[in-house]
Formats: structure tokens, C-alpha cells, sequence
């Protein structure tokens, strides 16, 4: 069990019912370590309330191309990407890529 | 008075103004003297006077560097893409700031649904090149500065002739198509971008290519997003003032650039997320380096000079068009026909669905009208009581009309009422409410 705060940014907070923040309690799947990769599973399963707006937030298996991930502010290709382990406190932000100007 | 009295007063003005003369003779001799020398302090001085006293509060200011910051500035070459809401707060800070030289690449003219962010331009100058109006401003505010501008549509076969002889490019443009090739350019000609965006009450900043080390656009985004996750500012809006912060922004990391404040041994790569509601928030992100893989800035580059000028790079295809001809002729009808046979024809039975979103339909709509958005109607699954609990009257045997605010999202949802609900009669009204304002009745307000 890991308390994380993840933040929907850049529009993405339009299918999680127009909240950007939220605390979670996730559970990892062996009871012990809970990555960034369970995270996302976590999300897809019980925050998209609508079937259909899981495509803008998942797609092959992987954040949606145009989504960037940072873990604590960093870009969690820096991080292990899926497979960084959670620790209480950490911030988790999901932005979707602007393009207007 | 006696003529004797006039004759000596006369006389002793006649004096007087000789005096006064003299004494000018003198000022002017001084004041010539004054002004050679002068000159000769000009010359050998780095600008002129002027310059000095209009650039003095930012040279005083140390980080800058004084004179020598004020030469870089006076030196550098930057290209700005787009002159609307990112390029219109940016540029006349560069402008102010003593940039000596700014190019402007832009070929949309002024639109009043512009001017509430794009604060270079104003109501006389609707129909204008954006770039031209931009211009006349930025002279107006420092004649020191060089202004170049290309009012033509930025593409592969003119980025490079463009580019050449900038130091720096901003990107101010607003599809995913355009920021590709302004990087990948950039990347081949070791140009550093300034890249930013914006929409609703959010923006983003990053600088790309740092003088040839940094991560690329493509680093950063090696697979376009769907094009239907793609949202304008036409289409998503924007507040003035959100979009017009990310601009200024993007001036300050622009001369930041330009005096050498980032170095290659101090630059990081970031990516800066604002918000400006409901709190502003202003967050910069830690992101990664230039990708070996990199198919643009990596090792074994396949997106070069040659490859992009000869068209073999196929941004168009890279980045996808949503497609929404997906209704036959028969299905669509013109606003005019809309008018004549339906709108004034008080006998007929039909439904006329409005699919824009509920807050475009509250400021302003035709009256006796449905409001349900595509997304809704998806979201049904072609559950006919579900429809019909919105639409009361709906039958699968009523004709209804389906308008939006362009014509795309209205062939939509004919196509989901005719596939997924099996109503027969749907028919898409071509060009939808806007083109019927523009085509038909004039008095409804377009926003």
C-alpha cells in the first residue's frame, strides 16, 4: 500500500470527472512494492469511469502518445518509467501535450 | 508721444536685438563645438546615446552584463513563427529589448475573434496580414530594430530558406505538423527553438536543440499524438491572458539565450507547465536529454536536410488529419436548402439536433433545437431510450437534421443516429450554424 498524489494536467482532468488531483491509497498486486506501471493500471481500471475515454489515456498497453508522465517533476523516462517503485508522498502528473498557439 | 521719443526707442531696440544676436551667435558657436565633440564621443562608442538612455534600465540590471548583453542583443538574429497569441506578447519585448534583428513568418490576416490575446493587432486592422500589422507596431516602438517579414504558409520546401541567417527560432505555431518540421529544421541547421503552446488556461515552454545538445521536439514526442486528441484554439479556446504569460515567457528564455545565461554546461532540459486556473500555478519539469534513437537530432539521423527539402518526409502522413467525410451526398444538405425547405416550411415534422458543446449552444443557438454532443450520442451505445429520454420525440422513422459549429462533428453523429440508433432520415446540414449565419441570417451572434 503506497499514498501518492497524481495530477491530471493539460485537459486531462476532462475523463476524470474535471478534478486534477487526487489522493490515492493503491494497493500492488503482490501486497509488497507498487510501481508506477500498477499506477497506471490502478487508474485505468477504477478512475476512467467511461469506457470509452480509456483510449485518451492508454493506448498499446502505454501512456497515449502527446501524454507526458513525470514522476516528483521529472520526466519519468529519468525515473524507470513503469517500473519505478511508488513511495509514500511521491507525486505522479500526467499532461497532455498542448498545441495551440 | 513725440517722434523724437519714438526715434530713440526704435534705436535702443535696434541694440537690444543686435545684443540678442550676438548672444545666439555665441550659443550656436558653443552648441556646434558641443555637438562635434560629441560625435566624436559617438564614434567610438557601441550605439548611440538614444540607445543608451532606451536600453539603460535593463543594462543596469547585472545579469545582463550591461553594454556587452546590449551587443548580444544588438547582434542576434530571431526568427518568430506565427504572430498571433503566443508571437504577439513575445515579440515586442524583443523589439524592446534592442534585438536587432527579428524575422516574422506568418501568412493568416487579422480576424476579430483574434484580438482578444493577439495584442500586436486591433479592430482597424482586420483583413491584415498578421505579419504586416505586427511590423508596423514593433517599428513604430524601436526603430533600431530590423523587421523582416514572410507572409507565406511555413512549409518543407521554404523552411530552409527562411531559417538560414537566424540564430534563434520561436516557435509560436499551433499544430503538432508545423512544430515537427520547425525542429527538425532547426535540428539540421543547430538552431536552438524556443518552442511553446497553449489552450484554455493552460501553456507549455520548453527550449529544444539547445545550441545542438539539447533533446529535439521528436525526443521529447517520437510519435505524434491521434489527431483527434488535437485540439485548436479555435476549437478548444483560450483565455488572452494565459496564452499571452507563456508568450512573455518565451521573450525572457529568448534573451536569456541570447546573453548566454544557459550554457552548455549549466542548460538542463525542461518543459514549464502553466495554469492559470483556478489557481496559477507555474511548474517546471526535469525532462530528458537528447535520444540516441533520435530519428531527427540521434545517432544515425534518417530526418536530414535532404530528406525533409525533397518531400521524402511526409509530415502530413506523420501526423494524421481526423477524417470527417463520412457521410454521402444524399446525407447532406446546404444551409440555403436548410432555409428554404425546412427552417420556413412551418408544416414539416423533423428534429434539429445541435451537437456543439452545451456551452457553445448557451451563447447562441437557433430556437426549438436539441443540444446532445457527439461524445454524448457515443456514449450511448445506440440505447434508443437512452436518445429518446433526451429527444422526447425521436422515432427511428423522424427526419432529423444534425448542424454543429463548422459541419465535421455534425457528419459524426448523422452517421452514429443512422448506424448505431437505425433512424433513416438523418440528414447533415453542411457547413452548420456558422456558414448559416454567414450564408442565410447575419443577425445571430457568432463568437
Amino acid at each position: 500500500m503506497v499514498n501518492v498524489k497524481v495530477e491530471f494536467l493539460g485537459g486531462l482532468d476532462a475523463i476524470f470527472e474535471k478534478q486534477r488531483t487526487y489522493k490515492l491509497n493503491v494497493e500492488g498486486p503482490d501486497g509488497s512494492t507498487v510501481t508506477v506501471g500498477d499506477l497506471i493500471d490502478y487508474i485505468v481500471q477504477n478512475m476512467i469511469k467511461n469506457d470509452k475515454d480509456k483510449e485518451v489515456f492508454i493506448e498499446n498497453d502505454t501512456i497515449r502518445p502527446g501524454i507526458l508522465t513525470l514522476i516528483n517533476d521529472t520526466d519519468w523516462e529519468l525515473e524507470g518509467e513503469k517500473e519505478y517503485v511508488l513511495e509514500d508522498g511521491d507525486i505522479v502528473s500526467f499532461t497532455s501535450t498542448l498545441h495551440g498557439g | 508721444m513725440s517722434s523724437k521719443t519714438e526715434h530713440m526707442e526704435s534705436e535702443d531696440k535696434l541694440a537690444n536685438a543686435l545684443k540678442e544676436l550676438e548672444a545666439l551667435k555665441l550659443e550656436n558657436a558653443k552648441l556646434r563645438e558641443q555637438l562635434s565633440g560629441e560625435k566624436a564621443l559617438d564614434a567610438e562608442l557601441p550605439m548611440s546615446l538614444e540607445e543608451f538612455s532606451r536600453y539603460g534600465r535593463q543594462m543596469i540590471v547585472e545579469d545582463t552584463k550591461g553594454i556587452q548583453g546590449q551587443i548580444k542583443l544588438r547582434d542576434a538574429k530571431v526568427l518568430v513563427i506565427g504572430a498571433g497569441g503566443l508571437g504577439c506578447p513575445c515579440l515586442p519585448y524583443l523589439a524592446g529589448a534592442g534585438v536587432g534583428h527579428i524575422g516574422i513568418v506568418d501568412n493568416d490576416t487579422v480576424e476579430t475573434s483574434n484580438l482578444h490575446r493577439q495584442i500586436l493587432h486591433n479592430s482597424s486592422k482586420v483583413g491584415m496580414l498578421k505579419c504586416e500589422s505586427a511590423k508596423k507596431v514593433l517599428q513604430k516602438l524601436n526603430p533600431h530594430v530590423s523587421i523582416t517579414t514572410y507572409p507565406v504558409r511555413l512549409g518543407y520546401s521554404n523552411a530552409f530558406g527562411i531559417f538560414e541567417g537566424y540564430d534563434i527560432v520561436l516557435d509560436c505555431t499551433d499544430t503538432p505538423l508545423t512544430r515537427y518540421l520547425i525542429s527538425d529544421v532547426a535540428v539540421c541547421l543547430g538552431m536552438t527553438v524556443v518552442s511553446a503552446s497553449g489552450l484554455g488556461t493552460e501553456g507549455q515552454l520548453s527550449i529544444l536543440n539547445f545550441q545542438g545538445i539539447g533533446p529535439c521536439y521528436r525526443c521529447f514526442y517520437p510519435t505524434p499524438p491521434p489527431p483527434n486528441a488535437v485540439s485548436s484554439c479555435q476549437e478548444g479556446g483560450v483565455i488572452g491572458p494565459c496564452i499571452g504569460l507563456v508568450g512573455v515567457m518565451m521573450a525572457v528564455e529568448t534573451l536569456k539565450i541570447i546573453m548566454e545565461i544557459y550554457t552548455s554546461d549549466n542548460f538542463q532540459p525542461f518543459l514549464m507547465q502553466y495554469a492559470g486556473f483556478p489557481q496559477q500555478t507555474l511548474r517546471t519539469f526535469k525532462m530528458r536529454g537528447k535520444k540516441q534513437a533520435c530519428l531527427c537530432c540521434g545517432d544515425q539521423p534518417t530526418i536530414t536536410r535532404a530528406s525533409i527539402t525533397s518531400g521524402s518526409i511526409n509530415y502530413e502522413l506523420f501526423c494524421g488529419k481526423r477524417n470527417y467525410n463520412v457521410c454521402s451526398p444524399e446525407e447532406r444538405m446546404t444551409v440555403e436548402e436548410f432555409e428554404a425547405d425546412y427552417w420556413k416550411n412551418s408544416g414539416l415534422d423533423y428534429i434539429l439536433l445541435d451537437v456543439r458543446p452545451h456551452h457553445h449552444y448557451e451563447i447562441s443557438h437557433l430556437p426549438n433545437t436539441f443540444n446532445l454532443t457527439v461524445k454524448e450520442l457515443r456514449d450511448m451505445d445506440g440505447d434508443f431510450a437512452k436518445l429518446r429520454s433526451k429527444i422526447p420525440p425521436v422515432s427511428k422513422e423522424k427526419e432529423v437534421l444534425v448542424m454543429c459549429r463548422h459541419g465535421n462533428d455534425s457528419q459524426l453523429a448523422t452517421r452514429l443516429l443512422k448506424d448505431q440508433f437505425k433512424i433513416r432520415n438523418v440528414r447533415d446540414i453542411k457547413g452548420g450554424f456558422f456558414k448559416y449565419i454567414d450564408n442565410v441570417n447575419p443577425s445571430l451572434p457568432k463568437y
